[in-house]
């Protein structure tokens, strides 16, 4: 029985990821979806989120996407997105500098694509603040319990 | 003739022009290996995004396809861009000049077939050399920032200003003229269609979707992809332009500087010779002026 599957992670400058997981959680624009090996074959595009690597039940990796494409075969999942930060290397700092820079360029922006490419960078800070807020909260919780 | 004094400043100017071009080329050839590696890292996106594009116009092509001017061009073939992509400093070779007389000529071609032509120039030298001729049709120029070569920020930054300008309808197809780097002495001068995107999948016929043994569930659908995979992907093929032409660019540095660097060092050795020469003949004439001085008494 196929257990696992090749999950990649490709980047315009590097190949990110490539190891083999049992599922990948991948953000879909239409919503989050798992993909284990035997998937059906699927193309979708990805929103700024975070991807979660499963191995034996456990979350291995969680690595924020800026957005792009997912393509899932049978035996594969590739993920592509301009941009892919593993999470557990972010900071807090990271987080407040880039939603800071962010601002600023939406409000030095003049014209309109100026202003759409401001407002992507935009999104795609707050998501990343979104993930790190997540992935900061589980850890606080799990060292709780 | 040339006195000592001369030749020995001649022969000091000369080494030290031979140290500042070994320099150099120890400098393109670190970069070479760097941007080799980076071009190589470059490729698995490269690859896997032609590949998603391929089945998709494949797969929308069967349906008898929409309408996506960046997939199947505006309908005309009247004013043609030329993205082309040269370097920001000079002394490496033939790299900037072989890349202009390539657009030149191919500008000179659609001019006389009755298109039109505009430019837009990666890189200054590719922008000063055609200025001159050109200068009101160059629609925009870019430089690469750093010399670490270009980033993937630089593609998009050429890519959204292409495609806005593609929007705006100011050309119809857009071609990009980089030299393709073969081996550190070989490139090769390349045109590239950008615009309308070139698939590698013929027609529909030819080609059946089901062909990788799989037919793609779309989310959210075909046409939502295409429509965001398309100017990603013009990016990513103008990110790998941009590195092969960087590589290229040091491939062509470090050979030009190699044969600089061996020119001085024959030079340098001639120099000497005729140096030493003339010292002796200085030497041999004092002694027969004593000689013969002595002689005389």
């Amino acid at each position: 029985m196929a257990t696992s599957m090749q999950f990649e992670l490709v980047c315009p400058d590097r190949l990110v990821v490539s190891e083999a997981v049992d599922m990948a959680v991948v953000p879909g624009s239409d919503g989050d979806f798992g993909a284990m090996a035997a998937h059906a074959p699927l193309l979708s595009t990805v929103r700024p989120g975070i991807v979660a690597l499963y191995t034996n039940g456990k979350v291995v990796r969680r690595l924020f996407v800026s957005g792009g494409f997912a393509e899932v075969t049978g035996e594969r999942c590739t993920v592509l997105s301009e941009e892919a930060i593993d999470l557990s290397l972010v900071t807090r700092a990271d987080v407040v500098s880039r939603l800071q820079s962010a601002d600023d360029r939406l409000k030095e922006a003049v014209d309109s694509a100026e202003k759409a490419r401001a407002q992507q960078d935009k999104t795609v800070a707050d998501a990343l603040q979104a993930a790190f807020e997540t992935v900061t909260s589980q850890a606080n919780g799990a060292h709780a319990s | 003739m040339a006195t000592l004094k001369d030749l020995k400043a001649r022969i000091t100017s000369v080494k030290s022009t031979r140290k500042i071009t070994s320099a150099m080329k120890m400098v393109a050839a670190s970069r070479l290996r760097r941007a080799q590696d980076t071009a190589e890292s470059a490729r698995p996106y490269a690859s896997r995004m032609a590949r998603m594009l391929d089945g998709l116009s494949t797969s929308l092509a069967g349906q008898g396809g929409g309408n996506y001017p960046l997939l199947t061009g505006t309908g005309k073939d009247k004013v043609h861009l030329l993205l082309v992509m040269t370097a920001d400093r000079g002394l490496c070779g033939g790299f900037n000049g072989s890349i202009i007389r390539a657009a030149r000529l191919e500008a000179r071609r659609l001019l006389d077939a009755g298109k039109e032509v505009r430019f837009y120039c990666v890189g200054r030298k590719g922008y000063d050399a055609l200025k001159g001729e050109y200068q009101s049709r160059i629609l925009g120029t870019h430089r690469t920032r750093g010399s670490n070569g270009p980033t993937y920020d630089d593609a998009s930054h050429v890519a959204n200003e292409i495609l806005a300008l593609y929007e705006d309808g100011q050309f119809d197809v857009c071609t990009a003229v980089y030299n393709y780097f073969r081996s550190a002495i070989t490139q090769i001068v390349t045109r590239t269609q950008l615009i309308p995107v070139a698939t590698s999948g013929g027609t529909p016929a030819a080609q059946p979707v089901e062909e990788a043994g799989a037919i793609y569930e779309y989310e959210p659908d075909e046409e939502a992809l295409l429509v965001q995979v398309l100017p990603l992907s013009i990016r990513s093929r103008i990110f790998s332009g941009l590195l092969e032409s960087f590589a290229s660019e040091q491939g062509a540095r470090m050979t030009a500087m190699d044969n600089a660097s061996r020119n001085a060092g024959d030079m340098i050795d001639k120099l000497t010779l005729r140096y030493n020469r003339t010292r002796q003949a200085k030497i041999t004439g004092e002694l027969i002026e004593i000689i013969s001085g002595a002689e005389a008494l």
